[in-house]
């Protein structure tokens, strides 16, 4: 590969690429995203590649694997272009008649398109999809339309036109002031101003100055960068390099976290090719701007998402956080100047670059601009990752997008923020989107995760669940977040235990706002989020489970039993066989009754009970009825021929 | 999986790769534990030579961060997520199942060394909540039954 010397050069080299192009020749794409992948996308790929050759199409398709298309519900996704037509959940024995039929017949595969479960109509395009219909999707879109691995295919949807652009016609100062004018925020969780951080590390005294992508994403339920990672690593790239232009950086550093091989896979390619054609290395683009980018990975803690911890273990150590100030953009990386962004946030430069700050700032709120990308995930219809403009309310996201909640169930909370969020209740849906107003209710922003809650889920449990979380990750280093989530766990604990005392609450608070106020990092002071939020908005399920020994949504084990109801149970001995510790009585044409002192509440009769009996249930916070007389067990009623 | 510490070679060639510089240090512990699995003592004492590395700072590195693991895994590795989507679509019963079908807890490994379990705090699959990987194999919209049926599979 010739390297690229000129804006010219790189004009001509994405001409000669389209010019090979053809817009009208069919193109049949998978994604293959991680979480398509699991769900079997690698093996219709390897149908379709042998199916194209089997039916002599191979001259006439082309074929692509595409990053992550966000949609991971109905996983794996097949798009036939130049349709567009969107064939979901789609597995290799669909493969062969998908060719004969799309294919070469232009004839739709019907059981494989989307249905409306609202109007029962069949949607044809990938974009007519109520999911995707109501996105902007900005940043996140052309991971669809690109295979992840070749730099012509970003090439050809104007890649690395932005960075000429920086290069040759802006000064850095003018980049900067583009940034700070589109009042990008970072998109990693605290929402600062990223124009206004690179200044810092620009005007920072010092000759070596450090660039750093942040793709330790470790907030659970959260996995939209991994998905621009995976999915477009060149944007993130193309991002980096203007920032390292604008703040005077002649190194970067991408660091991912080991749990996520495919984004480094894929970034590693990306920088080996983005090398070989001269949008990296020595005198880019000939403009005489040098830069360098390595990969590292993390090697599995959750502290180093927050940027001291992870500038620590960038120079191979413990990741442990330190005081700030002074902040990284002064004393960072081996104590030079460093400016650390997460991935969306560079993968938004490119796009703020092209378009313009005034351009970029239509989109959102007064204090929020641009797009965001979300994790829609938990009890919701349309699991996946949404792209949304700023200010779009939560319950447009939660219904308009993400379809409801599953099942007829009630909606009981939304919990943004990762571990370091609040969780928002049904009457606060209403609000807008945005770094602020999230902040106004109790939540933040954080990087993006938003897991839907239904009346199933107990959010006593739920404060349990984060605080276990975050007791495992904090690092020890300072003791008000070491202990003080040791403590919050603890009573939380003997809550859903139903060993909660009176004043528990109240214990919790104090602590919570000790924790808050004297931790050393983001992790500690954002830590009692979970506990306060939901002690906030749904305080009347902790004194349920403190004064009553009851768990509303029958969640906790030590508060729920398990109970055979005699007026519905058929006696079919499904649960009795499946229990793993004899706790079941019964026989043929009985009704069986849980003994409940064998009982260890595994939940399997439960599960395995058949839904036309629903004969099992849990009951909390009263005792279970007596277990009928033997004489009285016997089933009268004929369960068949009725 | 090999039992034994894995040969001096190969471990002299990812500390060359990285130029025996010390800020490497996790760098290179990655690429040993993804070569061998686990982290031998000798190989780690060789580490500590070769990478002019205290070794005390080894042993926080490799008890500080979660890919590293001190004893050796079984033949096969069960990862169970704990992410928060899983979770509230009852991802602890399914531990729990697996723990009890197993007889070890998360971090160990069982005296055949046929199974290792750990749990994760999110795969990024919430789709497919609750998740289960054995061996790399994704297995989706788990249940306690579901997950008995899939580790009969395994020897």
């Amino acid at each position: 590969v010739p390297r690229i010397n000129s804006p010219a050069e790189l004009e001509e080299l994405r001409q000669d690429v389209l010019s090979k192009r053809d817009p009208n020749k069919p193109c049949i794409t998978v994604c293959s995203g991680t979480a398509c992948h699991a769900s079997g996308s690698e093996k219709v790929a390897t149908a379709i590649v042998q199916e194209l050759e089997k039916q002599g199409l191979k001259d006439e398709v082309d074929f692509r694997r595409t990053g992550c298309h966000g949609f991971c519900e109905k996983g794996p996704i097949v798009v036939i272009y130049p349709d567009e037509i969107c064939y979901l959940q789609v597995t290799p024995e669909d493969i062969p008649e998908i060719a004969s039929q799309t294919l070469k017949e232009k004839k739709l595969v019907d059981r494989l398109l989307y249905v409306d479960p609202n109007t029962g109509e069949k949607v044809i395009h990938e974009s007519d999809i109520p999911f995707y219909k109501n996105q902007e999707r900005l940043i996140f879109g052309p991971n669809r339309r690109i295979n992840p691995k070749s730099i012509e295919d970003y090439l050809a949807i104007g890649g690395y036109q932005a960075l000429s652009k920086a290069l040759f016609e802006m000064t850095p100062e003018q980049v900067i002031k583009e940034v700070k004018g589109a009042n990008l925020r970072g998109r990693g969780g605290g929402g600062f101003p990223a124009g206004i951080k690179w200044e810092f590390a620009r005007n920072a005294p010092g000759e070596t100055k450090y660039v750093i992508v942040n793709c330790d994403e470790g907030d659970p339920g959260a996995y939209m960068d991994r998905s621009l990672m995976e999915g477009n690593p060149h944007s993130v790239l193309e991002g980096l390099i203007i920032g390292a232009y604008a703040i005077g950086s002649h190194e970067g550093y991408i660091y991912v976290r080991q749990e996520y091989p495919l984004a480094v896979e894929n970034a590693g390619m990306a920088l080996q090719q983005a090398e070989e054609y001269g949008f990296l290395g020595k005198n880019i683009l000939g403009s005489g701007f040098d830069f360098a980018i390595q990969v590292q990975r993390g090697a599995g803690a959750f502290v180093c998402g927050e940027e001291t911890a992870l500038l620590m273990s960038l120079e191979g150590k413990p990741g442990e956080p330190r005081a700030r100030p002074p902040y990284p953009a002064t004393k960072g990386l081996w104590g030079k100047p460093t400016n650390i962004n997460n991935v969306e946030t560079w993968a938004n430069i490119p796009l703020l670059i092209n378009k313009g700050a005034d351009s970029f700032s239509s989109l959102g709120t007064e204090g929020s601009k641009g797009t965001k990308i979300f994790s829609l995930v938990g009890k919701v219809n349309n699991t996946g990752l949404v792209e949304v403009p700023m200010g779009i309310t939560l319950r447009d996201i939660i219904y308009k997008v993400g379809g409801g909640i599953p099942g007829g169930k009630q909606f009981k909370a939304v919990q943004t923020g990762g571990p370091s969020g609040g969780c928002i209740p049904e009457d606060d849906l209403d609000i807008a989107v945005d770094f602020d107003e999230l902040a106004k209710v109790g939540a933040i922003m954080g990087s993006g995760g938003m897991i839907v809650m239904d009346e199933d889920t107990c959010m006593v449990d739920v404060a349990r669940y984060f605080l276990a979380f975050l007791a495992d990750e904090s690092c020890g280093k300072c003791v008000p977040c070491r202990e003080g989530i040791r403590q919050m766990l603890k009573i939380l604990t003997s809550i859903t235990e139903g060993k909660g005392k009176e004043g528990d609450i109240e214990l919790l608070e104090e602590l919570a706002e000790t924790t808050k106020n004297a931790s050393l990092c983001a992790l500690g002071r954002t830590a009692p989020n979970p506990v306060l939020s939901t002690i906030h908005y749904f305080r009347d399920e902790y004194e349920a489970h403190i004064k009553e020994k009851r768990c509303p949504a029958l969640v906790c084990k030590e508060l729920i039993s398990y109970y055979i109801d005699p007026d519905k149970c058929q006696g079919c001995g499904i649960c009795l066989r499946k229990c793993p510790v004899e706790a079941i009585e019964g026989g043929k044409k009985q009704i069986h009754v849980i003994n409940q002192e064998k009982c260890i509440k595994c939940g399997t009769c439960f599960e395995v009970c058949p839904p036309r009996f629903g004969a099992v249930k849990k009951i909390s916070g009263e005792p279970v009825p007596p277990p009928l007389p033997e004489e009285q067990r016997t089933i009268s009623r004929k369960s068949k021929g009725k | 999986v090999k039992k034994e510490a894995m040969d001096g070679d190969k471990i002299d060639q990812i500390i060359t790769k990285h130029q025996g510089d010390a800020s490497a240090l996790i760098q290179v512990l990655l690429e040993i534990q993804s070569e061998n699995h686990w982290l031998p003592k000798e190989v780690l004492d060789k580490v500590s030579k070769q990478l002019h590395v205290p070794f005390s700072r080894i042993h926080h590195i490799t008890t500080f961060y979660k890919a590293f693991s001190l004893v050796p895994k079984g033949r096969h590795e069960i990862h169970v997520c704990m992410g928060t989507a899983c979770h509230v679509r009852g991802a602890p019963r399914v531990l729990e199942k697996v723990q009890d079908l197993t007889g070890i807890r998360p971090g160990e490994t069982d005296l055949d060394l046929k199974f290792s379990l750990e749990t994760v705090n999110c795969l990024g699959c919430c789709a497919l909540g609750p998740v289960m990987v054995v061996d790399g194999e994704y297995h989706g919209k788990m249940t306690p039954s579901m997950a008995e049926d899939v580790l009969k599979n395994y020897e």
